[in-house]
């Protein structure tokens, strides 16, 4: 048997010992996060010296909610080779974190976690909980969550009317009630028109059926550079028509993406735009 | 009255002097076969006097603008270019487009003209049939039409009568001679000498880029010249039934 | 010849109305026409004016103009392959337009991009008449065409790679393949000005194409200028192609089809297929965009799609019928 599948086996019983990392009695030394969502998490909980690098998109203030953060961490492209050469205990990744390269690292024997997409505002604490252990970093995790549940609890009275909205974005994508963001338009007081309109998850919605549904807010997200004509709808004459006669939200991407705390920014927001269109208060 | 007058043209393609100083005239009533060995620039020469070509010296013809150029001169190329199946009538028609203001229909003087040429050429039967579809010696009798149709006083074409049969090849000159009566005229290359002598009232040799003789037919196609010239002997006699010229042998 | 006019022109008008009340919303027709024309200031009139109303007319001016460059192209370079899709005029323009749009020119002034695509389009007819001019033939006209478009394509997609926007890179297919999916009126006033201009431009060389059925030489001869015809046709095509892919993206094959199907009907006259194929490809993209709009609506089928199925199988035909000469 060969010397490298020896090293294999040794880290694939480390691995499955320390599944729970409760029981494992050495936390990782060396965390690579490959995701936006776990580069995230793992910055909130890893102890000093932890993380090792986080995805390039982590510091990249359009999509990062904790862009500044991350420019502290060395980048990575998420590719195989790169990762693999920083000689992590514990590589963090997403349902949508390139295949290939997570298969390649597991291959040479690297330990590789995937977290599942967050759909829904109460499953954040969970995944608080899940990168604490995983961290070794069990009561920070818990205290994190237990601000989480108690901040979201404070947007979950009841309101006196749920206006309707609409998210939009690039390519006339919209979402429904059965994602992150639609959740965020439901928990900040809104009637979403997609979930309504047949769009439950998320889909692309005709600006026609759009315009005819007159939703009383439409939110849609922040322009890149470079103009394109998949995010030119968002500047449709016809929907800023729709927009001036009622409201006009944006969405920073930043904190609408990811299940983190910082989410209920974004609830905060959409609260603040509900509570204008409700009052009248400017 | 003098439909064309060239004085001291040259022409030089790619650097590489074709026509030396030619200098001529043409009046009303000729029929002027233009002829010379295979390279000697007969059709760079007609080009030229036209003025498709870059060239110093003068030629009436050229100096005009276009359109008034295209009133006073029709011009038959050698080469048979018909690129779409557009009909017979259609493709005659396109020799009034020097005689029409932009966007003007064709009027009836058009049409009479068209018919014209028509009858002359013999292809009032071909009317409706599309050009493409024709035989490669009915194509021609087509485009000589189409330049007839032009009705200018001088009419210009590169052997016309290349891919005709016997009986074709002489109705296309008995319509030049017709012309000719009329008092316009014709220039025209050929390679026929036979035919050349039959029905041209002057003769313009070209070898080399420079006009060897211009004159009758009897005065220019002389042993020496055909010797020098063509490097043929021939028998050439007047008979009761007019000029015959027939090639004999290649001179060494 | 009237009677072929008069069909094709009812043909646009009734596909510009189908047009008009057909789409994803499921509104009634007759409501929908009402709202459009007496306006009642609810949502239908929005959708009416904003949205159908400039999809329709820009399917019938874009249309108008691709089968009009088409047949224009192909009476001058006397070959019925010619098509600004196909010869990678389309592709040269969407290259201008994509880099008005990355390099942020088309922010500042509204007809920055028409005029890019505009300049792109007038590189790829001079680089196509340079390769094959008239005298060019079927062979060289397509590998020039094959080279231009690879060219304009791969540096298309340098651009939106280039692009620090996320939604650059899948907007390769709109360039390739044309959509009018969500254009607006602001759309139809930056291409139209182009549009016109280069449209008349175009009409106005019916005599001098009849003459060059002839060949140059007698063209010329007829009293044609021929440099004057042939800056007037790489202008003209230029300014209708690059003002149709600066807001459609690069729709090929309407300039191949239309003269195609309509040149038997003209009596094979290149002047007289200039109008009929400017009506020609206003029917033939007024149906393609229904067609996208019927077919698969959720799924944002793009124009060039469905053109090429149906002018590709026809342009396999045609290098079938002309590869004697192309041999």
């Amino acid at each position: 048997m060969p010397g490298s599948d020896l090293i294999r086996r040794a880290f694939l019983v480390g691995a499955l010992i320390c599944a729970p990392a409760i029981l494992c009695a050495e936390a990782p030394r060396r965390v690579v996060s490959m995701n936006l969502c776990t580069d995230q998490l793992a910055m909130l909980l890893a102890a000093p010296g932890q993380l090792v690098s986080v995805s390039n998109l982590a510091s990249d203030p359009r999509s990062s909610a904790m862009a500044d953060r991350a420019r502290d961490f060395p980048a990575n492209q998420g590719r195989a080779e790169e990762v693999y050469l920083m000689q992590p205990d514990l590589v963090l990744a997403g349902t949508y974190t390139a295949r290939a390269s997570v298969a390649m690292l597991e291959r040479l024997g690297v330990r590789v976690v995937t977290f599942d997409l967050t759909t829904r505002l109460e499953d954040v604490p969970g995944q608080i909980v899940q990168m604490g252990d995983l961290l070794g970093r069990p009561e920070q995790a818990a205290a994190l969550a237990a601000t989480y549940t108690a901040d979201l609890k404070a947007f979950q009275d009841t309101v006196a009317r749920t206006p309707s909205a609409a998210l939009y974005a690039a390519n006339g994508y919209t979402t429904g009630a059965q994602s992150l963001s639609g959740q965020i338009l439901l928990t900040a007081g809104f009637a979403n028109v997609a979930t309504e309109a047949g769009y439950a998850f998320g889909g692309m919605m005709p600006l026609e059926v759009l315009v005819m549904k007159a939703p009383e807010a439409v939110i849609t997200s922040r322009p890149y550079p470079g103009a394109t004509n998949a995010e030119a709808v968002m500047h449709h004459p016809a929907l800023r028509a729709v927009q001036d006669s009622r409201a006009r939200g944006s969405l920073a991407d930043s904190d609408w993406v990811c299940g983190t705390p910082y989410i209920l920014r974004a609830v905060a927001d959409m609260a603040a735009l509900r509570r204008r269109l409700t009052t009248g208060a400017p | 009255m003098t439909l064309l007058a060239v004085e001291n043209l040259s022409v030089s393609l790619r650097g590489r002097p074709v026509l030396h100083d030619i200098s001529l005239r043409a009046g009303q009533g000729e029929v002027i076969g233009l002829i010379g060995p295979n390279g000697a620039g007969k059709t760079t020469l007609m080009r030229a006097i036209l003025g498709l070509v870059p060239h110093r010296g003068r030629s009436s013809l050229a100096a005009l603008p276009a359109q008034a150029r295209a009133r006073a001169a029709a011009w038959m190329p050698q080469a048979r270019d018909i690129a779409w199946p557009v009909s017979v009538e259609t493709l005659v028609m396109l020799g009034r487009t020097p005689h029409l203001a932009p966007g003007q229909p064709a009027s009836p003087d058009d049409r009479a003209a068209v018919d014209r040429a028509l009858t002359r050429m013999e292809l009032e039967s071909f009317r409706h049939r599309p050009a493409t579809e024709l035989s490669g010696g009915e194509q021609a009798r087509v485009l000589i039409a189409r330049a007839l149709a032009q009705e200018t006083p001088l009419l210009m074409v590169d052997e016309p009568t290349a891919g005709l049969d016997p009986a074709h090849q002489i109705a296309t000159l008995h319509v030049f001679s017709a012309l000719a009566r009329d008092g316009r005229s014709v220039i025209v290359s050929l390679h026929d000498l036979g035919l050349a002598v039959r029905h041209c009232s002057r003769l313009i040799v070209v070898e080399a880029g420079r006009i060897k003789a211009d004159g009758p037919p009897g005065a220019v196609l002389t042993p020496d010249l055909l010797r020098d010239t063509f490097h043929i002997s021939a028998w050439y006699q007047d008979t009761a039934e007019g000029p015959v010229f027939q090639p004999l042998k290649v001179l060494g | 010849m009237m009677t072929l006019t008069r069909l094709l022109a009812t043909l646009v008008g009734v596909l510009f109305v189908a047009a008009l009340v057909i789409g994803p919303a499921g509104t009634g027709p007759v409501a929908s026409l009402r709202a459009l024309i007496l306006g009642d200031g609810g949502p239908l009139t929005l959708v009416m004016r904003e949205i159908r109303l400039p999809r329709a007319l820009l399917a019938a001016m874009i249309g108008a103009a691709l089968g009009l460059a088409g047949a224009a192209m192909q009476g001058f370079l006397r070959n019925p392959l010619a098509d600004p899709g196909l010869i990678g005029v389309s592709g040269s323009a969407a290259l201008g337009a994509v880099i008005a749009l990355q390099t942020g020119v088309a922010t500042m002034t509204a007809f920055a991009l028409p005029v890019s695509a505009l300049a792109g389009a007038l590189i790829g007819v001079l680089l196509v008449l340079l390769l094959a001019g008239p005298r060019g033939g079927s062979l060289t006209l397509i590998l020039a065409g094959i080279a231009i478009s690879a060219l304009a394509g791969a540096l298309t997609s340098l651009v939106l790679n280039l692009s620090p926007n996320p939604f650059a890179a899948n907007e390769i297919v709109f360039w390739m393949m044309g959509s009018l999916a969500d254009r607006s009126m602001t759309h139809v006033w930056i291409a139209l000005p182009l549009i016109v201009l280069g449209s008349a431009m175009l009409l106005s060389l019916g005599r001098g194409l009849d003459a060059l059925t002839l060949g140059e030489d007698a063209a010329q001869a007829m009293g044609i200028n021929l440099a004057r015809l042939q800056l007037t046709l790489i202008l003209g095509t230029a300014a209708v192609v690059g003002a149709s892919t600066a807001v459609a993206g690069a729709i090929g094959f309407i300039g191949l089809v239309v003269p195609h199907v309509l040149r038997g009907f003209v009596g094979a006259r290149p002047g007289r297929l200039l109008p009929a194929s400017a009506l020609g490809g206003a029917v033939m993209l007024l149906a393609a965009d229904i067609a996208v709009r019927m077919i698969l609506p959720e799924r944002n089928l793009k124009l060039g799609v469905l053109t090429a199925l149906v002018g590709a199988p026809l342009f396999l035909h045609l290098i079938y019928r002309t590869r004697r000469a192309i041999a």
